[in-house]
């Protein structure tokens, strides 16, 4: 092995490739609770040509290889379930063009949500893009490759649907470029008007091509943000009032989050509506409509909008939301997993008790969060469990709960998201059968021979 | 291993790696190495795996702790409650890795060297006064303040420039102090930093001592890793004199009108020192001096505060070099990070941070249009 070592120094210099147990273990696993496994080597590229040199070497030596942004997806996406190559994204990370008036920015394979929003912040800020709660870390190219969702979501869709253009290393280790830029210089499109083969890549974890450069769409950015927060103890009530909220068109993006903590929180759905303006008057004018839009059920006693102390505040309207990572540490243990399925948001009441039933009957700590994506299509809805990363009984406890979780949610007409590879095969059990043989055909064509992040979406 | 109950609450989310508002990675091995293993995270997670014995104790590992300036960036953008702790962490590994007598030989060396000859430079300690030659800088008699000078201060050459400039003002603006020369000791933060409890003790202990015989009540340091470890551990081992940095007396007597000035007119940029600024909460003495120079316009470096990228030298790492040189090395970016300022001259506070900068000037080729000063020598410049 030691001239494959070699030959990965020639490609991108000896200082970022390891070999050594130290990489070895950390890049065996992510913070979630998939069983870890073993890389060869770990590589961080520096230029697309480096990777593309590396793909080819991988491939002529038959070694799998697996692109990673942040490793955040906790559910053991990048963990390479055959070893290989792990292919650390992260040095990739130059904001190559923002085009103030077309409203993208392209950006290399490894750059951070961080990076790209404090670079708009400082150069543009009259743009945002859709920033997801994961920490700043994470990369552009893998969150939409797990099809995430961010703050534009209830108004733009996934992130993945904001995507404007990719150029993708493909098995072979040839560039291919999908959308406009295949065709002119600009990159404002990923498909149409011609056929979107974003499809062959995004959802597919790194399994047909890995991201090298992304443009994602930008929106403008209102010089103020606020947040309501609408409480309800009838999750019942939920779905009609997103319904009302979502025809709206005020709101930036709707989370609904159910916790135990503190006491005053328990049995309370709380409707997080962060809304902006460019003047007091735009911000007090959707305040009102959204206000209006739930006028019913506050005067049927249903719910009623939370006076949100001032020390809360800045934590709601963070973006990225530390919060989130700091859930981890609960049980003050440094760990947390969700199943986050993507589903109707009719669904919620089913989801919110089932996460109160779970946790009581596996004793666990719990957070739950549905984010509505699009005007009320669907919403993901978060199962999020805390563990202490000490205690392996937890854990156990957690990975049982997270399986029934799967299973409750197949049932219930919900769809993974970001899937374990056991998730996967589930998926793909209950798929229609040409749509299964239609990815197979579409894996067999981008990936012959099987070395693109192997075990992910592997159908059989 | 000391704080072993917190190891494992990290969840490794890279918060830690970042500047406040996300502009650029600002762990000084993390840019440097950029495997995930050299940030604050992956030391966490290998540090677990150590003690658990997935992994061993290799010269790799040596290097990933050893290399931690302790800049404390971490410790600053860390979203958890045990932030605090992240460099002590780092540092009870290195205390196992000493105890257990596996370090690299350039720790080794350093430690070995202060434990034999009381200083890193294998000079004589009747020479840490020499620095003081041609001046009239005084021993101390009791006088009100003990200026501390500390080993770099001592005995590097750059870093004795700057302790002369500061010891002039103090004589000009009448100030009451002395030093102590050839009995003088070292101060141990190093020491503290890379891991030797016990010899850390023993310096703390006689310097203790030695203060409380000689009644020294307020020190003044000119070194700002002397002034963390005066300022924090000796107070855990019964220290009760008043410590201050050389900045913060020089801003009081600047502001009392004993250091007359006149014009100077340069673009300047401050860095700050770790030690100074994340360790000490010391930002705004530096800046106050340099404001007060009439013709001294202060540019802003995108990173500062608690923002700023750590020079490279800290942890002790301006002994051993551990985290090494190259274009990435983090006092290379910082200079680079001076330059796009438009600033002329990168001010400092710490003789560690002058030194580490000149050097990387020169690696950048940078010399014919940036230098590096302290605070105390652009003063000096704008005397009246």
């Amino acid at each position: 092995m030691k001239n494959i070592l070699q030959a990965l120094a020639d490609a991108v210099g000896r200082d970022y490739v390891s070999d050594q147990p130290e990489e070895m273990y950390f890049y065996a696993r992510d913070p979630g609770l998939m069983p870890p496994h073993q890389p060869d080597y770990v590589v961080v590229p520096g230029t697309v040509e480096e990777i593309q040199t590396v793909v080819r070497l991988a491939s002529r030596e038959k070694i799998p290889i697996v692109p990673m942004g942040a490793g955040m997806a906790l559910t053991g996406l990048i963990i390479p379930l055959k070893g290989g190559i792990v292919l650390d994204m992260k040095r990739m990370n130059r904001i190559l063009e923002v085009h103030e008036k077309a409203r993208y920015a392209l950006v290399e394979g490894g750059t951070s949500q961080g990076f790209l929003k404090s670079y708009l912040e400082e150069h543009h800020p009259r743009l945002r893009h859709s920033i997801p709660d994961s920490p700043a870390t994470a990369t552009i190219a893998a969150n939409v490759m797990i099809h995430g969702q961010g703050r534009l979501t209830q108004q733009y869709g996934f992130n993945s649907d904001m995507v404007s253009g990719l150029e993708v290393v493909l098995a072979s280790g040839e560039i291919c470029r999908i959308g406009s830029c295949a065709v002119s210089p600009d990159w404002f499109s990923k498909g149409a008007p011609f056929p979107d083969l974003s499809g062959l890549f995004l959802g597919w974890f790194g399994a047909t091509g890995i991201i090298t450069k992304i443009a994602v769409k930008l929106y403008p950015r209102k010089k103020m943000r606020d947040v309501e927060i609408f409480l309800t103890d009838d999750e019942e009530l939920v779905p009609s009032m997103i319904y009302e909220l979502t025809h709206t068109e005020m709101v930036e993006d709707i989370n609904i989050f159910v916790q135990p903590r503190p006491m005053i929180f328990r049995g309370n759905h709380h409707i997080a509506l962060f809304f902006t303006g460019d003047t007091d008057e735009e911000l007090e004018f959707k305040r009102k409509l959204i206000w209006h839009a739930l006028d019913p059920y506050i005067k049927s006693k249903d719910g009623g909008f939370m006076g949100i102390p001032p020390v809360m505040k800045p934590t709601l309207l963070d973006m990225p939301q530390k919060s989130v990572s700091r859930f981890a540490d609960v049980k003050k243990g440094g760990g947390f997993e969700y199943s986050g399925p993507i589903i109707l948001v009719e669904k919620y009441p089913q989801c919110a008790r089932k996460i109160v039933e779970l946790a009581a009957r596996y004793d666990l700590g719990y957070s739950g969060m549905a984010r509505i994506i699009g005007r009320g299509h669907s919403m993901m809805y978060g199962f999020a469990f805390t563990f202490n990363r000490a205690d392996s009984e937890m854990m156990a406890r957690t990975r049982s709960a997270l399986c029934e979780i799967s299973l409750f949610v197949l049932e219930l007409g919900g769809v993974f998201w970001k899937p374990t590879v056991e998730e996967q095969k589930m998926a793909l059990e209950k798929m229609d059968p040409n749509t299964r043989a239609l990815m197979k055909m579409i894996k067999a064509n981008l990936d012959p021979l099987g070395i693109m992040n192997p075990g992910n979406w592997e159908v059989a | 291993m000391k704080y072993e109950e917190l190891v494992h609450r990290c969840f490794r989310c890279g918060y830690c790696k970042f500047t406040e508002d996300y502009h650029d990675f600002n762990c000084p091995t993390y840019r440097k190495f950029r495997f995930e293993t050299y940030s604050p995270g992956g030391r966490m997670w290998l540090i677990r795996a150590w003690l658990n014995n997935e992994i061993k104790t290799s010269e790799r590992f040596q290097q990933i702790l050893f290399s931690c300036a302790t800049c404390a960036n971490c410790v600053e953008h860390c979203v958890f409650t045990f932030k605090d702790d992240l460099v002590n962490i780092f540092v009870a590994a290195r205390e196992k890795l000493v105890s257990e007598g596996i370090i690299p030989p350039a720790v080794r060396d350093y430690l070995k060297n202060i434990y034999i000859g009381g200083n890193p430079y294998k000079e004589p300690e009747a020479e840490r006064g020499k620095w003081t030659e041609g001046t009239s800088i005084k021993a101390f008699e009791g006088q009100e303040y003990l200026f501390y000078i500390g080993c770099v201060g001592s005995y590097d050459e750059r870093a004795k420039k700057i302790a002369r400039s500061v010891g002039n003002l103090f004589l000009k603006s009448g100030l009451s102090f002395g030093i102590l020369g050839e009995k003088e000791h070292c101060d141990g933060n190093e020491v503290k930093v890379l891991g030797e409890a016990g010899l850390f003790q023993y310096l703390a202990e006689r310097n203790i001592t030695q203060f409380k015989e000689i009644g020294a009540k307020k020190i003044v340091t000119l070194d700002p890793h002397a002034l963390n470890a005066f300022k924090k551990h000796y107070r855990e081992l019964g220290a009760t004199f008043e410590v201050f940095h050389s900045t913060q007396i020089l801003a009081h007597l600047i502001r009392s009108g004993k250091i007359p000035l006149s014009s100077y007119e340069a673009r300047v940029t401050f860095h700050d020192p770790c030690y100074l600024g994340r360790h000490n909460g010391i930002y705004d003495a530096p800046r106050e001096i340099l404001q007060s120079i009439p013709g001294v316009e202060l540019l802003k470096m995108r990173q500062n505060k608690a923002d700023a990228l750590c020079c490279g030298g800290g942890g002790g790492n301006f002994f051993t070099d551990i985290l090494g040189g190259g274009k990435d090395s983090p006092g290379r970016i910082r200079v680079r990070q001076a330059l796009d300022t438009g600033a002329q001259i990168i001010a400092v506070s710490c003789p560690q941070c002058a030194k580490m900068l000149d050097d990387a000037l020169k690696a950048e080729n940078l010399t014919e249009r940036l230098e590096v000063l302290d605070v105390s020598e652009i003063l000096n410049r704008a005397l009246a």
